[in-house]
């Protein structure tokens, strides 16, 4: 089977791979890219531990082949931070205890950045709707929303 | 498996036609990567229509309808400013499938052309009289969307054509229309039963309506003696009696787990009341 050449962009940088039509982006990321922060839970689109941003879109990466990344700009969780300096949604998840196994993290952290890029004042239940495609089966999803909504509160104190 | 990504439908339909084996157009890819996944379908060719000129546009229609081009996905379609307001009720039944993630890439043309029993968007879209806008090797073709599954994950499309878009007719004054679904929870689930309505109203009379049924036979089923029991009536108890018999009537489900005979077949009268309620309220100007 002959290799696809991809130029896409991950977390701001330019990269290039070569891959097979039939691996998703989630392959591409972990097996070739070396990012391992999103998790393959389900590989079917239901438990949104793979979640990742395609042009600004937040989608399942298990669900979208690497080769339909070619000229898209890829966000993951190993973009959220500054360099050292943590995202204010991970500074939280810290604080709150909301992550144990920490499998879906790093999709609810992407899931619930996008979130609040689009609506930085969620309601508690738009926060749980937007988030019902993240399955977490440690935490009982408390931690998680109140960790999200408080994020938000203080993100806009700051801004 | 052969990768394509055409900049024209020609060029699309051209590898359709010409392709052996196992052909998928790949649109949001929320159905084709998981049956690839689960090794329920493995393509020979996926031709990849994201590329073709006007496939994400939402545009209005000469005729005032809408016409949506086949990459359209759900989230665009919530967020369109204007065709929520015209056709609550489809924008809705879309926006029900799966979750912010699916809602990112699946696409209301791909849920008609999966051709499920239970597809959500596809009795909202017979409801409202859309049509499927199609490119073969002979030329274009409209199909309304009831006549485009076939049976479980089929569709009457022939070898070689694509769909373009799913045109929307104009929605005129005094519409309406609504969908609503049964599931055991309150998200992220295959619809037990669902049901749309569409009418228009002049006053209190009803004027037109389309009503369709999912999930209670093999295909969703548009319900064309809808006009008898509204046309010419106001939404009083006897005409949602007659409309929640009618819905009954025409079921022709399945008993698996999500549930029996008996009880589909109840769920469709008891939503066929309610979304005709709706449809009535947003066709005498309540918002959506």
């Amino acid at each position: 089977m002959s290799k696809t050449h991809v130029t896409t962009k991950v977390n701001g940088d330019e990269v290039e791979f070569l891959c097979d039509p039939r691996e998703t982006l989630l392959d591409v990321l972990r097996d070739r890219l070396g990012l391992t922060g999103a998790k393959e839970g389900c590989g079917t689109g239901d438990c949104g531990a793979c979640s990742v941003t395609v042009d600004g879109r937040l989608v399942c990466s298990c669900l979208m082949l690497g080769v339909e990344a070619e000229g898209k700009e890829i966000g993951t969780v190993e973009g959220i931070a500054q360099g050292e300096t943590l995202h204010p949604l991970q500074k939280k998840f810290i604080e709150y205890a909301a992550l144990q196994c920490g499998i879906c993290t790093p999709g609810i952290l992407i899931a619930a950045k996008s979130l609040l890029e689009k609506n930085p004042a969620p309601t508690e239940t738009e926060v749980r709707y937007w988030l019902a495609g993240n399955l977490c089966r440690c935490t009982g999803y408390d931690k998680i929303i109140r960790a999200v909504m408080d994020t938000a509160a203080e993100m806009r104190e700051a801004s | 498996m052969h990768y394509y990504k055409p900049a024209s439908f020609a060029e699309a339909v051209a590898l359709a036609a010409g392709a052996e084996g196992i052909t998928r157009i790949l649109a949001g890819g929320t159905d084709v990567l998981v049956q690839m996944r689960a090794d329920i379908v493995t393509p020979d060719t996926l031709i990849d229509i994201k590329a073709i000129p006007g496939t994400h546009e939402i545009a209005r229609t000469a005729e005032g309808g809408w016409r949506i081009g086949v990459a359209v996905t759900g989230a665009e379609m919530s967020e369109h400013p204007e065709l929520g307001r015209d056709w609550p009720g489809v924008v809705e039944a879309m926006d029900l499938i799966g979750s912010t993630q699916v809602q990112g890439r699946a696409t209301p043309i791909g849920n008609l052309c999966n051709a499920s029993p239970a597809a959500d968007s596809v009795p909202a879209m017979i409801a409202a009289g859309a049509v499927l806008n199609v490119i073969g090797p002979d030329g274009s073709r409209d199909i309304p969307a009831e006549e485009v599954p076939a049976g479980p994950g089929k569709t009457t499309l022939k070898k070689g054509e694509i769909a373009t878009a799913l045109t929307l007719p104009p929605r005129g004054q005094n519409g309406g229309d609504a969908y609503q679904r049964f599931i055991p929870r309150t998200e992220m689930d295959i619809a037990v039963v669902g049901c749309a309505l569409n009418l228009t109203v002049e006053g209190d009379q009803i004027t037109s309506a389309r009503m369709a049924l999912g999930a209670v036979a093999p295909t969703a089923l548009l319900i064309p003696a809808v006009t008898e029991v509204l046309v010419g009536k106001t939404l009083d108890d006897d005409a949602l009696a007659a409309l929640a018999a009618l819905a009954e009537a025409n079921c022709n489900p399945i008993d698996d787990k999500r549930g029996t005979v008996k009880f589909r077949t109840h769920v469709a009268g008891v939503l066929a009341r309610r979304v005709a309620q709706i449809a009535y309220d947003r066709a005498k100007g309540a918002k959506a």
